[in-house]
């Protein structure tokens, strides 16, 4: 039986323009909304599968405001079975801080009778982008840890990881208890059904305050990089373009003759 | 001095570690000239291939250190982690930094915690150096998948920073140098080795890699409208002889298998060709294309984000304009 | 960058489904030289239309909604892209079902077939619903589904066709440049246009475009959520887009639309969520498109269970995941209808806005029909952009009242529901007498009226069962049995009513004779100090609206008209005049008040407080003259809508307060009571035969089928004249009479009491059809406490409109015998009009 632990963040939706707060200190995520990173909803996949194949509990974990209970209502609609939200001003906390206020609940659940054998987060936020919680989680905790894990199961006492390598697929088996920070692609994250969404509101959500002086990210300010001015040429409109792609296709030596 | 972490591959110093060690020089340059390090893993019993040593003396590296132990073998991040903070110790290294690959970015993110400092991720640029020594650097990096750039201040220590992709173009130093090589093994605890690689597979050409490797990628997105939309994108892609590559949008509905999305968090391609239809171009999407040679775009909007980034576009609807391209190639065909 | 043509003949802006088919029937119409542009890239250029459910449902309670949306659907049925499915509105509880009887009304009145159905039929149709949870259900066959972006890129590429359109896609509107109070020029991010006709017809992003002329399109983008679930595999075995009936879960606001393998649940039971347009993304910051933004799920949430609560087996199907999900923005006005026409503040500026899929094509035809004719073949006067008032345009009315309707658009709206936000707002000057005496108000453009006092209520006791109560509680909703107390008193002694809500406005100017004369159907090129009631009438022969002129000077006359339509009149006449400036309009509704005085005792109340000679032959009827009553100097007008002797008081506004204690304390010793506007508006007005501007009549409507024709018709040319001179010479397709309900008992022994919108059918139920093929309907309903009985008006065919002929009226799917009462103008209440001559 592994209880699972895996950690999520609310990150700013995706498009194809970007907004800043006047201050530059946050993306503004008013016309895209708040989601998951893509890494963090395979996390969540693979924590409810080794639950589910173990007989354990996943549990989900984020750090940040009050708000991020939607993303944590979210991972409980896709199959967690208990949430933590560990309050914190997320823009004070940089990634040395995120790790220890996740260690810390890991500490306090252990010492409480939960123990939790697998952590998973993602591989690196969507919107920092650190690479670096699993990691420094890892240190906190004395635990292993590896990184850019497609898939993984617990077999006994090891956590089997695969994830892709330079030389091709890498494997790796740590002993629980692991840290394993997951990268998008060896699983299909599923979308919350109706029953699920609905369990998952019911939920009482733990919350806790992160007890800690936080040395924060060394963020000076973000800016957004110079749109580059449009150097298309545009080839045509609508379907009587084709001969002019073609001719294109041709020059580019795409179409064997 | 500034140690530069090198990956390597059977053809020598792989590209993104040449421009991690060109931007490692630039800052060394900025910094007054302090000299530049190359820290390397090898075979024990084995001298770095001349290859390497030549690539490493065009960047004017003055030392390299070749690690070199039976236990590191098989890749752990731990162990190589321990490695670099072995020769930022004895070599007194102020900067530290490796190549924004996956591999660059897990060793540095252990040596940072090691070393108990602030790590930067996919810098891009470096802000300030500092007059004295110990003064802190500022460094501009990618985040939010590129589309955004972070000033960012590191400690004042030791700097950990990994170089995204393209920061700068590698680039041979005024003087080439004969880097001395330093063979050494690190100091390593049974717990660096838990971590590593049990079994490395066959690298197989998968559908993925068929997308990959690909000369043509023909890309759809939302604009395709529902599963059934991909016909004439898959005919088109079967014409050049090439793969069909999607946004995730596409593969969120399931319209597509995921080993066919094109992104930051699905595959990142570098065709002679990508024709993107009905992508509009998001940013998760962008950098995972950016680094095609040629775009062509086909979108209803002249100013999706997609076309007005792309070489050559066509403005329409890709349900009138892929089967039209398709007709077009079998009619000059026959 | 695209481009824009340097001119137009008319410039369409906006590439949904209500710019493309406007830009369709405007080509079809002989219009050459469109240029239609949308900052978005087609066929979906990110507006409502991209992300709207599209389905349709025609059984509306409005007649005009109805009609439009019968129409769009005939369009949408042409044009092939509507497949029918069906659909079942289901109720959850008995209150529901009673509103499905009344909906059953509707869909009699307007000729659509539609049936009360049980759960196991609707089980027998859509399988995956559990029929324990509802108690029937309303089932209308012809329930469809359209693919609206396909129609709208048939209906641009017809119009290409005709040669009659250039679009050009992703060009946005920075400016509209307003000269002499007329367009003439569209600034675009691709260059300028010249043009003197512009439409808007951006959806919600209009308010945005009308700001740029100083012209105002008073609605706000409100979210609609949905969501869709899917893959279903009770859906996902039958071919084709839609293969079940679309359902409503009326009681919780929700409904439940199969698309594909999917089903959409969309909801208009959450928080209303409104944006300023300033806050809608542009397509590149947009996540999908600008008018889908972020779903909250916290709101939601409760809809899913119901939801699922309808529809376990499909909902709860395994594999089936919320795989989309939306706030999706939708326009919303504050009185719930659609803003179309030319706008009052810019000439050539229209709008066509606010407008949903199902009546898209509709509202295209009728518009360009506008534009090009005049007044389109639908009375399309709820929807006219004239209508508002300044207050009505505000940002805050509009947020207040679209915030209290949202949870209503399934809602179970009486017909004489009140709005409970931004109230207070139009305050009469003898408000706080009207407080002090219990007024219950009600609301008309914002003025607060008193619909009855309860200082009346002894009144009760006085009158017993001639006050003719109502037992329903549907019934008696929004009324009360002391109107008709105060009705009796007023026909008995005298009543005093405040009618603080007339909209004033003088014509003056030297040409002024001739721009009214032109204006109105009636003579008024009459003595000054005559007061002339007229029709006023379109293009086409029908009604504008009817109203009272006072002609005070050679060069002066005072129109007066209900408040309801002020704005649309004032419209009419400010467009009347002649553009030299030699008659003008000046709007005095804020520096008038008026209070009415009628009975019988009317004459000894005002004698007891002015020394001015008003016996018969010193101030007759349809005169007015200033008289002095105290140190206030009023103009009174000797006319009556409630059939009595007496007159209408004007002064100033500040006055008011105290002509109206004045005149309540001189009246008191002959038994004057306050009167509400429940007597005026409705009981002492149907005794009478008077017609209401809105209900019998509006734009389809005629003099001769209203009954209103005078025997001659005035030489100088009036607006309408040509038409309505054929109408006289024509038989009437349809004619107006009073009909009175000859029993009321329902089948629970319970009497029931009409409130308007009935079907009439013929007395074995059969339904009825006039000369214009239209069912006859209840257009006002109520009291007649002093015959005794409750009346109704009705459009009947005309081999039906005659005097005692024995009719039904369908109510809460029960019928009523009533017989007809006058088949003309007559009243039914003092026909011969004794009271009001008042010779004695």
């Amino acid at each position: 039986m592994t209880d699972v632990l895996v950690c999520i963040k609310r990150v700013p939706g995706a498009s194809g323009e970007v907004l800043l707060s006047d201050d530059g200190q946050r993306v503004d995520a008013r016309h895209v909304g708040w989601t998951l990173s893509a890494h963090e909803e395979c996390a969540i996949e693979l924590a409810t599968q080794v639950a589910g194949a173990t007989g354990g509990t996943a549990t989900v974990l984020t750090v940040g405001s009050a708000d991020a209970i939607e993303q944590l209502r979210d991972a409980l609609a896709l199959g967690c079975d208990r949430a933590v939200l560990v309050e914190a001003e997320t823009d004070r906390f940089g990634p040395v801080d995120v790790a220890a206020a996740i260690a810390e609940v890991v500490r306090a659940h252990e010492a409480a009778g939960t123990s939790y054998g697998l952590v998973l987060l993602g591989n690196d936020a969507a919107d920092t982008g650190d690479f670096q919680v699993p990691v420094r989680l890892a240190y906190a905790l004395a635990r292993p840890v590896v990184t850019g894990i497609a898939t993984c199961t617990v077999e006994g006492d090891l956590v089997v990881a695969h994830g892709d390598g330079p030389d091709g697929p890498e494997t790796f088996e740590l002993p629980v208890p692991a840290v394993v920070a997951v990268m998008e692609g060896g699983v299909a994250p599923r979308y919350p059904s109706v029953m699920g969404r609905m369990k998952a509101k019911k939920v009482a959500i733990e919350q806790v305050a992160a007890e800690i002086e936080p040395v924060g990210s060394g963020r000076v300010r973000l800016t957004l990089p110079p749109e580059q001015p449009s150097q298309v040429q545009v080839l045509g409109q609508g379907a009587d373009a084709a001969p002019a792609v073609v001719d294109l296709l041709e020059e580019l030596g795409m179409v064997s003759r | 001095m500034i140690a530069v972490l090198v990956e390597t591959d059977a053809d020598g110093v792989l590209v993104v570690s040449q421009e991690a060690l060109t931007f490692g020089r630039g800052l060394a340059e900025r910094a007054g000239g302090v000299p530049l390090h190359a820290v390397a893993v090898g075979r024990p019993g084995e001298e770095p291939p001349a290859v390497v040593l030549a690539q490493l003396g065009e960047q004017g590296v003055a030392s390299v250190h070749h690690v070199v132990d039976d236990r590191l073998t098989a890749y752990s991040a731990a162990a190589w982690a321990a490695a670099l903070v072995d020769v930022a110790h004895s070599a007194g290294a102020a900067v530290v930094l490796a190549a924004g690959t996956p591999r660059g970015n897990e060793v540095l993110a252990h040596t940072a915690t090691r070393l108990d400092v602030a790590m930067a991720a996919n810098v891009v640029g470096i802000d300030a150096v500092g007059a004295d020594p110990g003064d802190p650097l500022i460094v501009t990096r990618q985040v939010v998948g590129g589309a955004v750039l972070e000033q960012m201040q590191l400690g004042d220590t030791v700097a950990v920073l990994s170089v995204a992709g393209h920061a700068v173009e590698p680039a041979a130093a005024a003087t080439a140098t004969t880097p001395e090589v330093v063979e050494f093994s690190p100091t390593m605890t049974d717990a660096d080795l838990v971590a590593r690689v049990v079994r490395t597979g066959e690298k197989v050409p998968d559908a993925s890699g068929a997308l990959t490797s690909a000369r043509v990628v023909v890309g759809a997105g939302r604009g395709a409208g529902s599963a059934d939309g991909f016909k004439d994108v898959v005919r088109l892609s079967e014409l050049l002889g090439g793969a069909v590559g999607v946004s995730r949008v596409v593969t969120s509905l399931g319209w597509r298998p995921h080993h066919e999305q094109v992104g930051q968090t699905g595959s990142r391609i570098s065709p002679d060709l990508y024709i993107a239809c009905g992508i509009s171009g998001a940013i998760q999407h962008w950098a995972g294309c950016s680094s095609a040679k040629t775009i062509l775009a086909v979108n209803t909007d002249p100013d999706a984000p997609m076309v007005t980034r792309a070489h050559y576009a066509v403005i329409g609807d890709l349900h009138e304009i892929v089967p039209a391209i398709n007709d077009e190639l079998d009619a000059r065909r026959t | 960058m695209a481009t824009v043509p340097s001119s137009a003949r008319v410039v369409v802006i906006g590439a949904g489904i209500v710019g493309n088919s406007l830009v369709y029937h405007l080509a079809k119409l002989g219009w050459r030289d469109i240029v239609q542009i949308d900052k978005g890239p087609l066929p979906n250029p990110g507006g409502s239309t991209g992300h709207a459910s599209n389905f349709i449902f025609p059984v509306d309670h409005s007649r005009e909604i109805t009609d439009l949306t019968l129409d769009s659907v005939e369009q949408y049925r042409e044009m092939g892209v509507f497949t029918q499915s069906g659909g079942f509105e289901v109720a959850r509880s008995e209150e529901r079902m009673e509103e499905l009887r009344r909906r059953m009304s509707s869909a009699r009145a307007w000729g659509i077939q539609s049936e009360l159905v049980s759960p196991e039929q609707v089980v027998e149709q859509v399988p995956f619903l559990d029929p324990s949870v509802i108690v029937g259900a309303f089932w209308t066959p012809s329930v469809g589904v359209v693919d609206s972006l396909r129609a709208g890129t048939i209906m641009r590429e017809r119009a290409l066709e005709l040669g009659a359109l250039q679009v050009v896609a992703t060009v946005e509107v920075v400016g509209l440049d307003v000269e002499g109070g007329r367009i003439t020029r569209v600034r675009t991010s691709g260059g300028d246009i010249e043009a003197d006709t512009v439409v808007i017809a951006c959806g919600v992003w209009s308010p945005a475009l009308a700001e740029m002329a100083g012209a105002h399109i008073p609605l706000t983008p409100a979210v609609h959520q949905m969501i869709s679930v899917g893959p279903i595999p009770q859906l996902a075995d039958r071919e084709g887009e839609i293969s079940y009936p679309i359902v409503r879960d009326m009681d919780t606001f929700c409904y439940e639309r199969q698309h594909g393998a999917d089903m959409e649940v969309g909801s208009y039971a959450h928080r209303a969520i409104l944006h300023d347009v300033g806050e809608i993304p542009s397509i590149e910051q947009a996540k999908l498109s600008p008018t889908e933004m972020p779903f909250t799920s916290d709101d939601f949430d409760p809809q899913l269970e119901q939801a699922f609560e309808l529809m376990p087996d499909a909902l709860g199907a395994d594999g089936a995941e919320i795989r989309y999900a939306i706030n999706g923005l939708l326009s919303l006005t504050p009185d719930g209808a659609p803003i179309l026409g030319e706008t009052p503040e810019v000439k050539g500026l229209w709008s066509a806005a606010a407008v949903w899929v199902k009546e898209g094509p509709g509202v295209g035809r009728l518009v360009a029909e506008w534009m090009t004719d005049g007044p389109p073949e639908v009375d399309l006067s709820h929807s006219d952009i004239a209508r508002f008032y300044p207050h009505q345009q505000t940002r805050a009315h509009v947020r207040a009242r679209t915030s209290e309707a949202f949870n209503k658009t399934y809602g179970i709206v009486h017909p004489g529901e009140q709005w409970s936000s931004d109230r207070n707002k139009r305050l009469a000057p003898m408000h706080a007498s009207q407080q002090q005496l219990g007024a219950v108000f009600f609301e008309a453009v914002g003025w607060e009226r008193p619909f009855w006092y309860a200082s009346n209520e002894a009144l009760l006791g006085d009158y017993g069962d001639a006050v003719l109560p109502r037992e329903h509680e549907w019934d008696s909703r929004w009324w009360s049995p002391i109107i008709n107390a105060e009705h009796l008193a007023m026909r008995e002694r005298a009543g005093v009513v405040d009618l603080s809500a007339f909209a004033i406005f003088d014509v003056v100017g030297s040409a002024a004779v001739r721009a009214v004369q032109h204006a109105v159907v009636a003579q008024t090129d009459v003595a000054p100090g005559r007061v002339v009631y007229t029709p006023v009438l379109d293009q086409r022969g029908g009604f504008r609206s009817d109203l009272t002129i006072m002609r005070l000077g050679d060069d002066h006359y005072r129109v007066v008209t209900g408040g309801a339509h002020g704005m649309v009149d004032r419209k009419t006449f400010v467009d009347a005049m002649p553009a030299d400036g030699s008659a003008q309009v000046v709007d005095l509704t804020s520096a008038y008040t008026t209070i009415g005085l009628w009975g019988p005792r009317a004459r000894d109340i005002l004698g007891s407080i002015t020394a001015a000679d008003i016996s018969h032959d010193g101030f007759g009827f349809g005169r007015c003259r200033d008289i002095e009553i105290d140190t206030m100097s009023v103009l009174a007008s000797r006319i009556s809508y409630v059939g009595e002797l007496g007159w209408e008081l004007y002064l100033p506004m500040e006055q008011g307060a105290r002509l109206w204690d004045l005149v309540l304390s001189a009246g008191a010793p002959h038994g004057a009571v306050p009167v509400g506007i429940g007597v005026y508006a409705t009981t002492g007005r149907l005794e009478k035969g008077y017609r209401a501007m809105g209900a019998e009549l509006d734009s389809e409507r005629t003099v001769p089928e209203a009954g209103m024709m005078r025997p001659r018709v005035k030489d100088a040319d009036f607006v309408g004249r040509e038409a309505y001179l054929k109408q006289r010479a024509a038989d009437p397709a349809t004619v107006l009479c009073t009909l009175s309900v000859d029993d009321h008992t329902s089948a629970s022994g319970q009497r029931r009491f009409m409130l308007g919108g009935e079907p009439i059918l013929a007395h074995d139920g059969e339904p009825l059809v006039d000369g214009h093929g239209h069912r006859p309907y209840v257009t006002s309903a109520g009291s007649a406490p002093s015959l005794g009985t409750h009346l109704l008006m009705a459009y009947l065919p005309p081999d039906q409109a005659v005097v005692g002929t024995q009719l039904a009226v369908s109510y809460m799917e029960e019928r009523y015998p009533v017989t007809v009462a006058t088949a003309d103008a007559t009243p039914p209440f003092d026909p011969t009009n004794e009271r009001i001559k008042g010779e004695q």
